[in-house]
């Protein structure tokens, strides 16, 4: 506290026109760890490093990516436990379209739905908004598609994108990488390759996570051994 | 008597070759007594989706009025036309919220779907959908239209046969139904067009 007069309260504007608490949620994204999405001609594939605060942490209990209905999977970048918070609520929310409609929940709802959680958390007293960004990837009758939610509640679509630590240098890595036809399997390539450009260290199979979904509309995150043979290609 | 029965009411639907039609009589009673000769029954939701709601008259309006009102949110939302399956699902829900209080109605729901691929299905009063490739019916009339129909019913029939089909049952059932009658109502479906036609009955 003590940047600004206006940091008590998360609703008020400064007199600048901005809500403090927002930016703030905003670095405390920026400073989390780097997830990234890339959107192929045949699905999409989305990524994250999963350093460790010790080598003691058993690896296998963290789990980064998660899936949100079998088609939609979901990474973020900032705090964790705000991230689960947000994993149940959309849940949830699937699951009630399903009920209500019997038919798969279009990633474009799921995405404007989770939305409107966190632009809810901007506004509600006694609550802060989420420190996390997300990466959502989907599969449905429009194609494949790839968004990114800020604490904000905004949200775009990309067609590659990164976030957390090292953004600038990620997006400019895509930038140089990305093509409009690109396939999946070359987009997991890129992927890795934009990962590693940014670690601070060996990435391995054990220390970053992906989640991959094809035109069988079935999300899946990467085993290590999967992940362990895109490494070997890459090199 | 039941309060299904209070106002008098037959409603089908058919499927003919990548076309559907929906039938329902005019009439609104009260009990043995008729009040109206020019009560509707089948609602429009989009162009190539329709719902007809046997039972009584004013739970009927009422239902209706929910209904457009859901599709049109969900059209502002999705920017698109609900599927006629996804519709069945949404009234099957509404009506299942009411599961301790319902509304007396028997909904009768035809549309065109992807590819143009006919769909009907019916429900009762709580949202236990029945689907059927031929033909639904529902109302106070439901005994003979069953009759009428399995003994018409053709498969993949053009559109107009489908509508002399349609219409011949619909007459010869309320025929046979104190409660309902007094002209018919057809509406015939096809992926290009929409045909609306009034027959008249024995109108008495």
């Amino acid at each position: 506290m003590g940047d600004s007069q206006y940091s008590f309260s998360l609703t008020t504007f400064s007199p600048s026109g901005k809500l403090v608490q927002i930016e703030h949620a905003l670095t405390a994204v920026g400073s989390g760890q780097t997830s990234l999405g890339i959107k192929a001609a045949n699905g999409v594939v989305i990524a994250t490093e999963k350093k460790l605060p010790s080598i003691l942490v058993d690896e296998t209990s963290v789990q980064k990516i998660q899936s949100l209905t079998p088609n939609i999977g979901v990474v973020y970048s900032g705090m964790g436990p705000d991230f689960r918070v947000l994993v149940r609520k959309s849940r949830k929310q699937a699951q009630q379209y399903y009920r209500l409609y019997k038919e798969t929940i279009p990633v474009t709802q799921l995405v404007r739905e989770t939305a409107a959680v966190m632009q809810e958390f901007t506004q509600s007293g006694g609550v802060r908004p989420f420190g996390v960004s997300l990466l959502i990837a989907g599969y449905d009758d429009n194609g494949p598609q790839l968004y990114q939610v800020d604490p904000s509640g905004s949200y775009f679509s990309w067609k590659a994108s990164a976030m957390g630590k090292n953004v600038s240098n990620a997006k400019t890595f895509l930038e140089k990488r990305y093509t409009e036809d690109m396939e999946l399997d070359d987009a997991i390539h890129t992927a890795i390759l934009t990962l590693k450009e940014g670690y601070e260290g060996q990435i391995s199979a054990n220390n970053i996570e992906i989640g991959v979904i094809r035109s069988d509309r079935e999300f899946k995150v990467l085993t290590p051994a999967e992940i362990k043979d895109f490494l070997e290609e890459v090199e | 008597m039941s309060i299904f029965e209070y106002n008098g009411s037959a409603v089908v639907a058919m499927v003919g070759k990548n076309c559907f039609a929906i039938a329902s009589d005019r009439r609104l009673g009260v009990q043995l007594q008729t009040v109206a000769t020019d009560f509707q029954r089948v609602f429009k939701i989009h162009d190539k989706l329709y719902i007809g709601l046997s039972g009584l008259a004013t739970d009927a309006q009422t239902l209706y009025q929910r209904l457009v009102f859901r599709h049109k949110l969900y059209q502002l939302r999705e920017e698109r036309d609900m599927k006629p399956q996804t519709f069945a699902s949404l009234v099957s829900a509404l009506l299942y919220e009411k599961r301790f209080g319902p509304y007396f109605c028997q909904p009768v729901i035809a549309g065109l779907g992807e590819d143009n691929e006919p769909f009907i299905c019916t429900m009762d009063c709580l949202g236990a959908k029945e689907l059927a490739k031929d033909f639904v019916v529902s109302g106070t009339a439901s005994e003979s239209l069953y009759g009428a129909c399995e003994s018409m019913y053709k498969p993949n029939m053009e559109p107009e046969e489908l509508f002399e089909t349609i219409s011949q049952a619909l007459q010869s059932s309320v025929d046979r139904d104190c409660l309902s009658g007094w002209g018919g109502y057809v509406l015939l479906v096809t992926p290009t067009e929409v045909q609306e036609r009034v027959i008249k009955g024995r109108m008495d």
